[in-house]
């Protein structure tokens, strides 16, 4: 029996079933990587690790004891800390504080400063990280905070350590001295349970592995002596992945959409592009170069203040979500959360807000054909939903997604379809079928505009890719020219090169 | 059992349950309750609130506030007495209540909507204001209302059913029918769901604050006319606190005030269980002061008992 246990692990939330049946072991001392794609059940797992959620059936032995922890609490004091993506510190307090949050030395409830400070101090010390401890969390970077709430799990002298993504928003410098702290962790006979997509890093960490995909135990290795990169790609996606993105060629029309010169208060340098009836056309970059931002102007979602935007030959005027979707333009937009549910509201009125207006008679609703269109695309896009009613908040990411496709498509005359990030968060199966819709809109005519931060998915699903580096388009690549150094090399500012970031 | 009684008390229509069977357990145990008098009586007592909470929940649907509520009402019940005292017609006292009503309720959508200043403050300040104007125009006073027909709105009846009972329950049946029937209603619900996600669906978000502003001031100008007329006068002070009754009665009834949640079935049930925990209780002769407690713990109830639901649902 290793150190920490999974044993028979389900969970499931209404609709989706998000773990099933899933055991492995981890030994002292031991780095382990877990990996899976989007919706593979990471982050579900690593919730119940951390006592945030509680699994239906199965159980966590560390030590060979139960953990039945019933909260986040319960979790920290049996030693089991999870650092989140999304960190979780106080911003107005200092380092000190924050590492002190919860038990502050105190005499009659005045916190005793000194001692404070010396605790801390000495902690940081032993764990070789080096803070000012003074400072407020406010003023450090992202990835100095990473730093502090690693070191949260060191004053809790946590057993169990959980890294969600922790190089997600660091530099390289940052992730080396992170690294370095995960090897002297390692060294004192912690277990460490590292989440992650990028498999460098995985390779370099990492002792053991876990795959996870569809909520399913795909592949355990308890040393990766001899496992290949590929073999991890395969058993994450679960086949070979060239066939995922499924590309077809098509033919070609007459220029959809022409963006001319536009520029808005978030993108001053004016930008210009085309797309063809029939036609997909990628957005490369790196994040904050400016693609959403375009995006978001051509579809009026922000105010334009120079340029012009024509479909089809005839300007567009309007500078507002009404007037675009009107004028034959719709965005999918990257943050699904923000920008694309209704919460707490049903698929069918996620999928009809837009079109809503085709089915009224003075304003008011044709309820027959309201519920004939969501079924129609519930079906058509074969939206998991136990009903049209369900509210959507209850629906996994792929499937929101394809409701938020479904309010589109069900506008009538859409000529520009733009999807930023279409495939974030979601699940492999829900993607190809995302790139087949896609595939299916081209032929019908429609041209398609993908903003995609995944190199791969550009190369393999666009006829056409035009890269942005710090607002400006750097580079135009057809299909045929398609190579990842070049597209690398136009996305990056000058003074990176392009390992940097394939890795 | 339990898992049974769980379900049906937490799922789609766990409140009107609740309703019935509180309406059942107060008509046994209460002496005089269920009886015709007493129960168009209980009706009438909760014409205002009811009436103000049609638009209030659209309002709260929206994510919008609204606390200017009593002070239209009042404002509207002294146009209405003033108006047709003066011009002689109560005709064109009624319609300058409503145009009155419904022009507050304009400012404030568009000082909210356009100027984005947060609900509660606008509305805040323009309760103050508004009932600064009744109190001015009145000079502090009551004003009695001149012709005899204007009382005769409250007072005449049809098939042996008050005028404000039948005011009541059209508007309950107009603005339930709004709200789901209409783009209006469904746009009102998607902003409380998500104001940016349903502004890039091609929702006018601007245009829908104001209008529901705007109905809510034409819907308090109704309900002062009727206040006025069952009072017999123009108070400037009347419908104090107002606002929190009509938000009670509408959380009471699962509107959300998060935004993107309202049913007018459960708007009218919120209604009714405020009114007939006051019919009782002034039927054993509960002194005033102690109802105060009643009805705060009923409110806290009707919260916890959502939040229970919210939770149950998978809600997070």
């Amino acid at each position: 029996m290793s150190f920490l246990d999974f044993s028979h692990i389900t969970k499931t939330y209404p609709g989706v079933k998000a773990l099933s049946d899933v055991s492995f072991g981890v030994d002292k001392g031991a780095v382990h990587g877990l990996m899976g794609e989007n919706g593979a059940g990471k982050s579900t797992l690593i919730k119940i690790l951390s006592g945030d959620q509680h699994a239906d059936q199965g159980e966590i032995r560390i030590d060979g004891r139960v953990q039945a922890y019933t909260s986040t609490r319960d979790a920290f004091d049996n030693g089991v800390i999870v650092i989140h993506q999304e960190l979780q510190l106080v911003p107005e307090l200092t380092v000190a504080e924050n590492l002190s949050l919860g038990r502050f030395p105190a005499n009659a409830g005045i916190i005793a400063g000194r001692r404070m400070l010396d605790d801390v101090g000495a902690k940081l010390k032993s764990a070789g990280i080096d803070i000012d401890m003074r400072r407020k969390v406010k003023t450090l970077s992202i990835g100095e905070r990473q730093m502090v709430e690693i070191a949260k799990a060191v004053m809790l002298d946590a057993r169990v350590i959980a890294l969600d993504e922790p190089t997600s928003s660091l530099s390289s410098r940052e992730s080396e001295i992170l690294f370095a702290l995960i090897d002297r962790l390692r060294g004192e006979g912690k277990v460490i349970i590292y989440v992650s997509h990028r498999l460098d890093e995985v390779f370099r960490l990492c002792d053991s592995l876990t795959v996870l995909r569809d909520g399913k135990l795909a592949a355990h290795h308890a040393s990766l002596k001899g496992v290949t990169r590929d073999q991890v790609v395969a058993e994450m996606v679960g086949r070979e992945i060239s066939d995922i993105w499924g590309f077809r060629a098509r033919k070609t029309g007459d220029v959809r959409l022409k963006v001319d010169a536009l520029s808005g208060p978030k993108l001053k340098t004016p930008a210009s592009f085309e797309a063809r009836a029939g036609e997909i056309v990628g957005f490369f970059g790196l994040i904050g170069a400016g693609r959403s931002e375009l995006m978001r102007l051509v579809c009026g979602a922000d105010p334009r203040s120079g340029g012009s935007i024509t479909v089809d030959g005839k300007l567009v005027r309007a500078a507002d979500p009404r007037g675009t979707i009107r004028a034959g333009i719709v965005l999918c937009s990257e943050d699904r959360k923000h920008d694309g549910i209704i919460q707490g509201r049903s698929v069918e009125e996620n999928i009809n807000i837009s079109s809503r207006r085709h089915h009224t008679r003075f304003g008011v609703l044709n309820r027959a054909s309201e519920i004939a269109t969501a079924e129609t695309f519930i079906k058509k896009l074969k939206v998991r939903t136990p009903s049209r009613k369900q509210d959507i908040i209850n629906l996994s990411g792929g499937n929101q997604q394809k409701v938020i496709l479904g309010r589109w498509l069900s506008e009538q005359g859409v000529r520009v379809l733009i999807v930023d990030e279409p495939t974030r968060g979601i699940d492999v199966g829900a993607k190809s079928e995302i790139y087949e819709l896609l595939y299916q809109l081209a032929q019908d005519g429609m041209a398609i505009v993908v903003v995609s931060s995944e190199l791969p998915e550009v190369m393999g699903i666009c006829d056409r890719i035009l890269v942005m580096c710090g607002g400006r388009v750097s580079a135009e690549l057809t299909r045929d020219q398609f190579a990842e150094r070049a597209i690398l090399a136009a996305a990056l500012p000058d003074q990176k090169t392009p390992d940097a970031i394939a890795s | 059992m339990t898992d049974q009684l769980k379900k049906i008390l937490l799922g789609e229509q766990g409140l009107v349950v609740i309703f019935v069977v509180a309406f059942a357990l107060v008509s046994a145990l209460v002496p005089n309750f269920l009886t015709d008098r007493n129960m168009l009586g209980l009706l009438q007592s909760v014409v205002t609130v009811g009436i103000v909470a049609c638009t209030m929940m659209f309002c709260l649907a929206a994510r919008d506030f609204d606390l200017s509520v009593g002070s239209i009402v009042a404002f509207a019940g002294m146009v209405a007495v003033m108006a047709s005292n003066y011009t002689g017609s109560i005709l064109l006292g009624l319609l300058a209540a409503i145009a009155c009503g419904a022009f507050v309720g304009f400012i404030n959508g568009v000082v909210i909507a356009k100027f984005r200043i947060n609900a509660l403050i606008t509305t805040l300040a323009t309760m103050q204001i508004v009932r600064g104007f009744a109190l001015i125009a009145s000079d502090g006073r009551a004003v009695g209302i001149n012709s005899s027909d204007f009382y005769q709105l409250a007072l005449s009846k049809l098939l042996g059913i008050p005028t404000p009972v039948w005011v009541l329950a059209i508007l309950f049946c107009i603005f339930g029918f709004v709200l789901n029937r209409t783009v209006f209603g469904k746009n009102t619900l998607a902003i409380g769901g998500n104001p940016e996600a349903s502004r890039l669906a091609g929702v006018n978000v601007d245009r829908t604050r104001i209008w529901i502003f705007a109905l809510q001031g034409v819907v308090c100008g109704i309900a002062g006319i009727l206040l006025a007329s069952r009072i017999t006068s123009g108070q400037p002070n009347a419908a104090v606190g107002l606002e929190l009754s009509v938000i009670s009665a509408c959380v009471l009834g699962g509107v959300s005030l998060a935004g993107g949640r309202a049913t007018m079935s459960g708007v009218i049930v919120g209604v009714l269980i405020m009114g007939i925990a006051e019919n009782a209780m002034n039927l054993l002769n509960i002194p005033a002061f102690y109802q105060y407690i009643v009805r705060g713990v009923i409110l806290l109830l009707a919260v916890l008992l959502d939040n229970l639901r919210s939770s149950a649902l998978g809600r997070r």
